[in-house]
């Protein structure tokens, strides 16, 4: 018999709730921290969102930058910049949006190419003019409000109101904070950023939920015990399935990190953050929450309780005799 | 729970098995393919041109400055109406779309109305009590002639585009008035932009010799207009007064060939179809002496002088040419003319090495990824981790079966939802097993806590693959490109890792329980 080499035998007796008042400080501080950044020095909006070229282009030998940039100076169409990416004769280039609307961009694109001359090898061209820019931004907004939207119907077709308040706060911290992640170390946002904060969103709800169901069962379980010791209970019990998922998520996410190349980088770093946040958050926001704004217990006593929850009675053993 | 009916065992045996046949072709490079048997799925999942490389562009038909030209043309009609009717007016012009204009007479309008009801059934025209009147396009007949534009054009596009040699491009409409392209294999697209940002609209029209440049830009003579030269670094006129009247248009062309004046000088040789030559034989003869332009989007090419009537329905376009922009010229003839202008919105190239390096780099991040996690889940678990390696595994099977039977395309987002769904698809077991552990803590039976294990961690699974689910549709719905590549993996991971992580892991267990009759839980 192969028996697991790691085991975490007893329940823990982490007293989450005396650390939630420092939780609160701390994301509140965070997430005003965020904003205030998202409002003053904003995000570095890759073109996908802002319009404007990039090129990804690999030189014979490493890149000569400040000659490259000599070159791309003299076209004049606005201040290029250039950047080393990955190896040494990798560079990435980006030119701002160009006026002259969508046409404006194309022409900027074939006269770069042509400054440049040939020896070099374009791994990667992408133009966004200013109307497509502005659609994703709508539309990626869009996305990211609606799912949270939708996912809040679910939890309050689920469960009462208040944990579809919780999971409401918690989810917004983790995408705001995110953003906030991505404004102080001013890492481009494109689609695929937005693609990971989506993922964020889903998988900071998925957690809390996890943890939600353990409350609510747990408001069954123990009709007397005070709010506070029901959510450390509910917190310790799931403590150890917190962990090992957000460790197979993080080591996912991390080879993706190491191995998956620039282009993900940004995706992965958004959902690393977000995984590591969203964990945080579920245990120092989304289950305190509910410590203050109580859903009721004779409301939870009510609904139909799985078969054998009853505290004290015998597990009852329908089918599985017969195998 | 501990009881499988034997269909149920076949099915999930089933389903696996299905899973494997529709994911192998993948492992197998296309010569391989050919030799395997005609009955087993060759399918293999489609990667997007982010892998394979190529060129993704986005355009956008201009159906506003095709309307407006539409319009400025009924405005010569209608003048040329108002004044047979002899009905006086004042202000006619095009604004935004309606033609807009004042009937002097009171009298006149319901005249006016009628008249002018009669040039196009899909124009309304509206004639206040005070004069002024409003012509323009039906909701209705604005939609359809925007349809009927864009249809047009995508099929104008992708006659350019096959006389490129493109291979396999993809050229679909998306949305009202958009069109994308996807050209795989084409790391340059500079040609096709070039080629695509033309109209390409021939016409023939005289040359009026009875004013010169100067006289028309004081006083613009009834009828005419003045266009600009193609090419003004070879000398020759900057600009001509032309007839607006088209004698033939390049509608009527049947075929252009690049063909060399005098052996050397590129030129384009062009057919008429019998209407086309007959009225190009007709203008000709009655015009023998007077130059006529060969104007192609507003531009004169040329403006040779008309020696004799041409009445072969066949002639020839010099205009000092490249080889190049001469057999470029004769392709856009023979594509034809797009009915509006086009913009391009949106370009994304990416090289085969790149593509090259980003399929290696997803698939080592992958194996990396998924490799960690069985790892994990053998030092946590045991045997319990080994069975949820082995639902992984089907898991991935599942899901590269379903990606080659869906025919959806692979991106490097997409891989990334792979990795990621690989992370999160092993929760449902550890949320299982942390449950019968904690079943097996409160003194439950063997038997029992399995069974409770897997009863209550279901709804916890659901809920989790449903939040989940919902953020994969909409990004599916909203996103573009890339992103719905990685949507696609993502929610398809999450409906097969729910059929994994609790059918196949619970058949896992059970078999093993019948086969072993194990006294306990190695958890």
């Amino acid at each position: 018999m192969i028996r697991p080499l790691i085991v975490i035998r007893r329940v823990p007796k982490i007293d989450f709730m005396r650390w939630h008042v420092y939780g609160f400080a701390f994301s509140i501080l965070l997430g005003v921290v965020s904003i205030g950044l998202f409002g003053t020095i904003g995000l570095n909006y890759g073109i996908d969102f802002k319009g404007g070229t990039l090129i990804e282009a690999k030189t014979q030998g490493p890149a000569d930058l400040a000659a490259m940039r000599a070159k791309l100076d003299d076209l004049h169409i606005g201040e290029a910049s250039l950047q080393g990416f990955g190896a040494p004769d990798e560079v990435l280039i980006r030119l701002p949006e160009q006026p002259g609307g969508d046409a404006g961009q194309m022409k900027a694109v074939e006269l770069a190419r042509q400054a440049l001359g040939t020896g070099i090898d374009y791994r990667r061209v992408e133009v966004v003019g200013p109307s497509v820019g502005a659609e994703l931004i709508r539309a990626g907004g869009l996305a990211t409000v609606l799912a949270l939207v939708a996912i809040l119907i679910y939890i309050w077709f689920r469960f009462e109101w208040q944990f579809g308040v919780g999971a409401t706060i918690s989810t917004i911290h983790d995408v705001v904070t995110t953003v906030g992640l991505f404004a102080i170390f001013q890492l481009e946002f494109n689609l695929t950023t937005l693609a990971a904060i989506l993922t964020v969103a889903g998988y900071s709800i998925n957690d809390t939920v996890v943890i939600y169901d353990r409350v609510r069962e747990a408001m069954r379980k123990h009709r007397t015990m005070p709010f506070r010791d029901l959510i450390n209970l509910a917190l310790n019990e799931t403590l150890s399935r917190t962990i090992l998922t957000v460790s197979t998520v993080a080591l996912a996410v991390l080879s993706l990190l190491f191995f998956g190349g620039e282009v993900l980088k940004g995706f992965s770093i958004a959902m690393l953050w977000g995984i590591v946040i969203g964990t945080y958050s579920s245990l120092f926001i989304a289950a305190p929450i509910i410590y203050y704004i109580q859903p009721s217990r004779r409301a939870i006593a009510r609904e139909p309780a799985p078969a054998d929850s009853e505290p004290g009675r015998p597990p009852t053993r329908p089918r599985s005799a017969r195998s | 729970m501990l009881y499988f009916a034997n269909w149920k065992v076949l099915l999930i045996c089933g389903v696996c098995a299905l899973g494997v046949l529709f994911s192998l072709p993948n492992l197998l490079s296309p010569a391989q393919l050919s030799w395997l048997p005609a009955k087993i799925p060759h399918k293999q999942v489609s990667l997007g041109l982010d892998l394979r490389g190529g060129s993704y562009l986005l355009l956008e038909v201009d159906i506003a400055a095709a309307q407006r030209e539409q319009l400025n043309s009924i405005t010569d009609n209608v003048r040329d109406t108002l004044r047979n009717e002899k009905i006086g007016y004042t202000g006619l012009n095009v604004q935004g779309n309606a033609i807009v204009f004042t009937v002097r007479d009171a009298d006149r309008i319901e005249d006016a109305r009628a008249a002018l009801g009669k040039i196009d059934s899909a124009l309304t025209v509206d004639i206040g009590s005070d004069g002024a009147g409003k012509m323009q396009f039906s909701t209705q007949a604005t939609d359809q002639r925007r349809q009927q534009a864009v249809d047009q054009s995508i099929e104008i596009i992708r006659r350019r585009i096959d006389e490129t040699g493109t291979k396999e491009p993809t050229i679909q409409r998306q949305g009202q008035d958009r069109i994308f392209v996807e050209l795989p294999g084409i790391d340059n697209p500079e040609h096709v932009k070039t080629l695509l940002g033309k109209t390409a609209k021939l016409t023939f029209q005289l040359v009026d010799t009875n004013t010169t440049l100067d006289d028309a830009r004081r006083l613009m003579p009834a009828g005419d207009e003045i266009l600009p030269a193609a090419d003004t670094a070879h000398g020759g006129a900057s600009a001509y007064v032309v007839r607006k009247k088209v004698m033939v248009g390049g509608e009527t062309l049947v075929d252009a060939q690049v063909d060399f004046q005098n052996g050397i000088e590129p030129a384009v040789r062009f057919r008429f179809d019998t209407v086309g030559g007959k009225r190009f034989g007709d203008a000709t003869r009655e015009n023998v002496g007077k130059p006529f332009a060969i104007v192609l989007d507003n531009k004169v090419i040329s403006a040779p002088v008309i020696k004799e009537a041409i009445l072969g329905g066949s002639g020839i376009i010099t205009g000092s040419f490249t080889t190049q922009q001469a057999s470029d010229l004769a392709l856009l003839l023979r594509a034809g003319a797009l009915p509006a202008p086009i913009t391009i919105l949106e370009e994304r190239t990416v090289g085969p090495d790149l593509g090259a390096d980003s399929i290696h780099a997803g698939a080592v991040a992958s194996i990396v990824g998924v490799a960690l996690v069985v790892i994990f889940m053998f030092l946590f678990y045991g045997l319990f981790g080994l069975f949820a390696d082995i639902a992984l595994f089907f898991n991935l099977c599942l899901m590269l079966g379903s990606l080659s039977l869906l025919g959806a395309t692979l991106t490097l987002p997409g891989i990334a939802g792979i990795a990621l769904t690989m992370g999160m698809a092993v929760d449902a077991n550890v949320l299982i097993y942390e449950r019968i552990r904690e079943e097996m803590r409160s003194g439950r039976t063997m038997l029992s806590s399995l069974e409770a294990g897997f009863t209550r961690a279901f709804g916890t699974i659901l809920d989790s693959h449903v939040t989940t689910l919902v953020a994969g549709i909409l990004l599916y719905w909203l996103g573009s490109g890339p992103i719905k590549g990685f949507a696609v993996t993502l929610s398809i991971g999450v409906l097969t890792s729910l059929f994994s992580a609790i059918l196949v892991t619970r058949l896992e267990i059970v078999s093993w329980l019948r086969r072993w009759k194990p006294r306990e839980i190695p958890l």
